[in-house]
C-alpha cells in the first residue's frame, strides 16, 4: 500500500476518460461480433451517422445541447458536495413554465418568446430543485433521496397536468396545444442549410454560454469560492462565516435552473407543445456527463457531445444494421456509462505506475 | 531525573552485544527529484527506547514508513533482529515483529476494544475463540505493562489516550517486538501524555524495542535511551540522550542556533476589548459545555486559558468565534453585543474585528483540497473583488506577499494545501488571520503539531500582535506554552473557570490541580513527572522545561 499519488492533468482529464471509453466499444464489438455483424463497420455507421451528414450532426448537436445542460446541473451541485439526480424531474417541471409562458406570448415574435421562455423555464427548474435544497439545508433530508423521490412526483404531476388541464378538447394524444411557429425557439436550419431537417435550435449557443457561465461560476466567482469551501469542508466553510443552509439552496436553485434549459430545447425548439414525458432520461444521461466529464465544464461539453454522438450514431445504426436493435444500443450507451462512470477508475492504478513519479515529483511532495 | 542516566547506560551496555534490533544501512528513498531520505544509517539497540527527532519533512515519517512496508527503499538494507530483510508491506513488517501506532489513529468507531484488538488478526471465520483468547491475552497485557481497557467499550465512548492504548494493544496483540509511535502525545493531555510514557517503560522494561518518532524535545530528554537527529532527509546524528541537551538536539535539527524561550516585555493592558458575560454554550446533543463563563481581555495582553482538552475550550472557542450558537449570555466585542446566530455567525463577527485561529487547522482552519492562495482568503473572500466576482489577481498578490513575510514554503500559491508540512500550513492561517489587522486575535493550539523553527516564529508573532495592541485570548493544552505566553491565566475545568492565576507567580502544581478539578488530584508518578520550571520567562520553548542541560542531569 503506497500512498496515492495524483496522475498528470492531461493524463487525467484526457487519456484516462479515452482509454475507458475505447474498452468500452472493444467490449460493445463483442456483443456486435455475437449477433454476426462486423464491428468496424458498426463503428462506421455510428459515427456516419452522428458526423457524417448535415441532418445526423443536427441530431448529434441537439442531443448534445439536452446533454450539456443536464450535465451542469449535476456537475454545479456536486462542486458544493451535493449529488442532484433530480434533473430529470427537474426539466420536465421546467416545461411547464416554458409552456405556459409561450401559450400565453403565442403569436409574439421568438425574440419575445424566447427569453421569456428561457425565464420561465429557469424559475420552474429552480423552483423545483429549491424544495430538496430547502430539505436538505434546514431539515437534513438527504439531497440523493428527495431528488430521486421528486423525479417521481414530477413525473406523477406533469401527468396529471398535461392529460387533465393542458390537453385540448380535441386532441387525442397527451399533449398541450401546440406553440405557433413564430414563436418558437429557432432551429439552426433557417439559417444554415447544412442543419435541414435536424431539430437543433439557438438552444445550442445558449448551452455554450451556459458551459462558460458554470466555469465562471465555479472558480471566478466569490458565491463559487463558497460553494467549493463548503463541499470540500463544511467544517472549515462555517470557520470561514460562509452559510451552509444558504450555499445549499441557491446552489441548488441554480442546478434546477440549468436543468430547465432542457424544456426550452426541447419543448420550445423542437416539439413546439409539452408532451407526456419529453425529457425522456435526458436528466439521466446528464449524471454520467458529469461524472465523465468530472465536473468540470469542459469535461461535460466533451462527454455530453460523446453521449449525444452515441444517441444519434446509435439510431442510426439500429436502422441499417440487421440484427441491431434499440436494446443493443442502449447496452452500448450502458457500457460507456460503466466504464466511464462506475468503473472509471479502474485504470488508474497501471496509470499511477506508469505516470506516477513524475506527478508525485512534480507535487513536491515528501 | 538521576536514575534515568545509569539505567540507560547499563541498559546501552548490555545489550551491545546482542544484536541490534533494527538495522538500517544506506537507505536511500527518492521520490521523483526529492530525496526524502539520504544514505540513512540507524541501529536500534533491543530493549531501548530509541527517539528520531527532526522537522516536519525531514524525513521521519518515510523512514518509518519503509520500516513498516508502506514504502519499499530504492536502496540499502535493512536488518531486523540481525537478519537482512526486505519488507513488504505491513503485514509482513508486523510478522517480523514490527508494530506501528499511527499518529491517527485506525480504529472502527462503533466497534468495542475487543472487535478491533482482533479485527485482521481472526482466526477463523466464526469470532467466538479469536474472541476468549483475545480476552485472556488482553487481560495478560493489562497486567504485564499497565494496558487497562475495558474490552467491551466502544471505541467513540473512550478518550483519546485510551484509543491510543488500544492502538498499543492491537501491535501487541500481534506479537510486536518493536514499536514505532509515530508523534504519540501530539493528541494527548499531560497526564494521559505521563500515562503513556509510563506504560512505555514497562514495556521497554519487559524487552521490548520502542521508537519514538516526536518533534517534543523534552519528550525525547524524559523517556529515550538514544536519540537520532535528521534533518532534510538525512540521518545528522546519533545521541545518547543523558550526553546531550535539548539545546543542542534543537540546533542539530534546524541547522541553525535556537531561541528556546520566549522573549517578551510587561504587558500594557488598555481597554476591554473582549468581554465574554455569563456565557452558556451547549454542545451537539445538548450537553451544557460552557457553563456561565465571564471573563474580560484587554487589549495589549494574552490571556490564556489552561485545561486539560475537553473541558469546554472548544466549545467555548467555537461560541466566541461565532460557529456555535450561545445558549444564553453574551460576547461583547469592543464593547458591541455580537449575536452569533444562524450558520454564518463567524461573518459577522470577522466584520467587528475578530479573527480566530481555529484548533484544529485541518478539520477547520483550512480546506485541505483548496490551493494555497484560496485558503489565505477563506473567510475574507468577500473583500476581494466588485459585485460577483472574485479578483483572483488580487489574492494572489497578497498571498505572495504573507508567504514572503511568513516564509511559507514551498513559496507557491498555486500548490494545494495538503501538500505543505503541519507548520507551514498554520503559518498559512496565522497570516491570514494576523494580517487583517483585527482587534481581538482568538488563538486556539497555536503550535499543535508544528517544528521548532516554526514553534518559535509563531510565538513571536503572538507576542507582537500583543505589543501592537490586540486584545488576545489563547486556548491550549500545552500548559508550558499557556505559561510562556499569558499575561493573565484563567483554569478551565468542566466548563467552568476555577481559577485565576499569574503566570510569573503560578506554582504548576497549583494549576495543575485546578486542571484536574482540585479534590481529584491523581498521583503524581515520581518517575514520570518532568523537570520542573524555573520561571516562566526563561522556560524553554520545545522541552520547555530544562533551563540549561545541568537540570537534566
Amino acid at each position: 500500500m503506497s500512498a496515492r499519488v495524483p496522475l498528470p492533468r492531461w493524463v487525467d482529464i484526457a487519456l484516462l476518460p479515452l482509454l475507458n471509453v475505447v474498452l468500452a466499444f472493444l467490449i460493445g464489438g463483442i456483443v456486435v461480433v455475437m449477433v454476426g455483424q462486423n464491428p468496424l463497420e458498426a463503428v462506421g455507421i455510428m459515427l456516419y451517422g452522428a458526423f457524417g451528414y448535415g441532418s445526423g450532426f443536427g441530431y448529434t448537436l441537439y442531443y448534445t445541447t439536452d446533454f450539456i445542460f443536464a450535465g451542469l446541473a449535476v456537475s454545479l451541485a456536486y462542486h458544493a458536495g451535493l449529488f442532484n439526480i433530480g434533473p430529470e424531474g427537474q426539466a420536465y417541471v421546467a416545461g411547464l413554465g416554458v409552456i405556459l409562458v409561450a401559450l400565453g406570448l403565442n403569436g409574439q415574435p421568438w425574440l419575445i418568446t424566447v427569453p421569456a421562455m428561457i425565464v420561465a423555464g429557469a424559475l420552474f427548474g429552480a423552483g423545483w430543485a429549491f424544495i430538496p435544497g430547502y430539505l436538505q439545508a434546514k431539515r437534513g433530508s438527504h439531497i440523493v433521496i428527495t431528488t430521486i423521490l421528486f423525479n417521481f412526483i414530477a413525473v406523477s404531476m406533469m401527468g396529471y397536468i398535461i392529460s387533465k388541464i393542458l390537453k385540448p378538447a380535441n386532441v387525442g394524444s397527451d399533449e398541450s396545444a401546440p406553440i405557433d411557429a413564430v414563436s418558437r425557439v429557432p432551429q439552426l436550419r433557417l439559417f444554415w442549410d447544412l442543419f435541414k431537417n435536424s431539430p437543433v435550435n439557438i438552444s445550442f449557443f445558449l448551452a455554450l454560454i451556459a458551459l462558460v457561465a458554470v466555469y465562471w461560476l465555479i472558480w471566478h466567482s466569490k458565491f463559487g469560492f463558497a460553494m467549493r469551501a463548503l463541499g470540500h469542508n463544511p467544517t472549515a466553510a462555517r470557520y470561514a462565516g460562509i452559510s451552509n443552509a444558504k450555499v445549499i439552496m441557491i446552489t441548488m436553485a441554480l442546478a434546477g435552473a440549468l436543468a430547465g434549459m432542457v424544456a426550452v430545447n426541447n419543448v420550445g425548439g423542437v416539439q413546439g407543445r409539452l408532451i407526456l414525458n419529453f425529457v425522456s432520461g435526458a436528466g439521466f444521461v446528464g449524471v454520467a456527463v458529469a461524472f465523465m466529464g468530472k465536473g468540470h465544464p469542459i469535461g461535460v461539453a466533451l462527454s455530453a457531445l460523446l453521449f449525444g454522438a452515441l444517441y444519434q450514431g446509435g439510431q442510426e445504426l439500429a436502422f441499417s444494421m440487421p440484427g441491431i436493435t434499440r436494446e443493443m444500443i442502449v447496452t452500448i450507451q450502458a457500457l460507456v456509462i460503466l466504464f466511464t462512470g462506475a468503473m472509471g477508475d479502474m485504470l488508474r492504478p497501471p496509470l499511477e505506475r506508469i505516470f506516477g513519479p513524475r506527478a508525485q515529483a512534480r507535487a513536491g511532495d515528501v | 531525573m538521576a536514575t534515568l542516566t545509569p539505567n540507560s547506560e547499563q541498559r546501552l551496555n548490555s545489550a551491545a552485544a546482542l544484536p541490534a534490533a533494527i538495522e538500517l544501512d544506506g537507505i536511500n528513498k527518492h521520490f521523483g527529484p526529492v530525496h526524502a531520505n539520504r544514505d540513512i544509517h540507524l541501529s536500534v539497540t533491543r530493549g531501548t527506547v530509541h527517539g528520531i527527532v527532526g522537522e516536519n519533512g525531514a524525513g521521519k515519517s518515510t523512514l518509518m514508513s519503509i520500516l513498516y512496508g508502506f514504502y519499499t527503499a530504492d536502496s540499502g538494507t535493512i536488518r531486523v533482529g540481525g537478519k537482512a530483510v526486505t519488507i513488504t508491506d505491513s503485514r509482513h513488517a508486523l510478522a517480523l515483529g514490527i508494530g506501528m501506532v499511527h499518529q491517527h489513529f485506525m480504529l472502527v468507531d462503533n466497534f468495542t476494544v475487543i472487535e478491533n484488538i482482533v479485527l485482521g488478526a481472526e482466526d477463523s471465520a466464526l469470532l467466538g475463540r479469536t474472541l476468549s483468547k483475545a480476552r485472556a491475552q488482553l487481560k495478560q497485557l493489562a497486567t504485564d505493562y499497565g494496558l487497562e481497557v475495558d474490552p467491551d467499550a466502544l471505541i467513540e465512548d473512550l478518550s483519546v489516550g485510551q484509543q491510543q492504548r488500544v492502538e498499543i494493544l492491537k501491535a501487541l496483540y500481534r506479537g510486536a517486538d518493536i514499536l514505532i509511535l509515530d508523534e504519540p502525545t501530539g493528541v494527548l493531555t499531560p497526564a494521559e501524555a505521563d500515562h503513556l510514557f509510563r506504560i512505555l517503560r514497562k514495556l521497554r522494561d519487559e524487552g521490548k524495542t520502542i521508537i519514538l518518532i516526536t518533534h517534543k524535545l523534552r519528550e525525547i530528554m524524559a523517556i529515550t535511551d538514544e536519540v537520532s537527529v535528521m534533518r532534510q532527509g538525512a540521518m545528522v546524528k546519533t545521541l545518547t540522550t543523558s550526553q546531550t541537551n535539548p539545546g543542542e538536539l534543537a540546533e542539530l535539527m534546524v541547522g541553525r542556533r535556537v531561541l528556546l524561550r520566549v522573549e517578551k516585555g510587561p504587558a500594557n493592558p488598555g481597554k476591554v476589548m473582549l468581554a465574554v458575560d455569563k456565557l452558556v454554550v451547549t454542545d451537539d446533543l445538548g450537553v451544557e459545555r460552557v457553563k456561565s463563563v465571564s471573563f474580560e481581555v484587554r487589549a495589549g495582553e494574552i490571556v490564556g486559558i489552561a485545561g486539560v482538552a475537553g473541558n469546554g475550550q472548544s466549545e467555548l472557542l467555537e461560541a466566541i468565534s461565532g460557529m456555535r450558537d450561545q445558549s444564553s449570555g453574551q460576547v461583547l466585542v469592543n464593547g458591541q453585543p455580537v449575536s452569533a446566530f444562524g450558520d454564518d455567525g463567524a461573518a459577522r463577527l470577522r466584520e467587528v474585528g475578530l479573527a480566530h485561529v481555529p484548533e484544529d487547522r485541518l478539520r477547520m482552519g483550512l480546506v485541505t483540497n483548496f490551493l494555497e492562495w484560496e485558503n489565505a482568503i477563506l473567510g475574507y473572500q468577500n473583500d476581494y473583488g466588485q459585485g460577483l466576482g472574485l479578483d483572483i489577481g488580487k489574492a494572489k498578490a497578497e498571498a505572495r506577499e504573507r508567504i514572503a513575510q511568513y516564509d511559507i514554503r514551498p513559496a507557491n500559491t498555486d500548490l494545494k494545501s495538503a501538500n505543505f508540512s503541519g507548520g507551514n500550513q498554520q503559518k498559512i492561517v496565522l497570516a491570514r488571520e494576523m494580517e487583517r489587522n483585527p482587534d481581538v486575535l482568538i488563538v486556539g493550539q497555536p503550535t499543535r503539531g508544528v517544528d521548532i523553527g516554526a514553534i518559535e516564529f509563531i510565538h513571536n508573532q503572538i507576542i507582537k500582535m500583543r505589543d501592537a495592541g490586540k486584545a488576545i485570548l489563547l486556548v491550549s493544552v500545552e500548559l508550558d506554552e499557556i505559561r510562556a505566553l499569558s499575561d493573565r491565566i484563567l483554569v478551565l475545568f468542566d466548563g467552568e473557570i476555577v481559577g485565576e492565576a499569574d503566570p510569573a507567580t503560578a506554582d504548576e502544581g497549583e494549576l495543575g490541580l485546578l486542571m484536574a478539578g482540585v479534590h481529584e488530584g491523581h498521583e503524581p508518578d515520581a518517575a514520570a513527572r518532568l523537570p520542573e520550571h524555573v520561571t516562566p520567562v526563561e522556560k524553554t520553548l520545545t522541552e520547555m522545561s530544562p533551563k540549561t542541560d545541568r537540570d537534566i542531569r
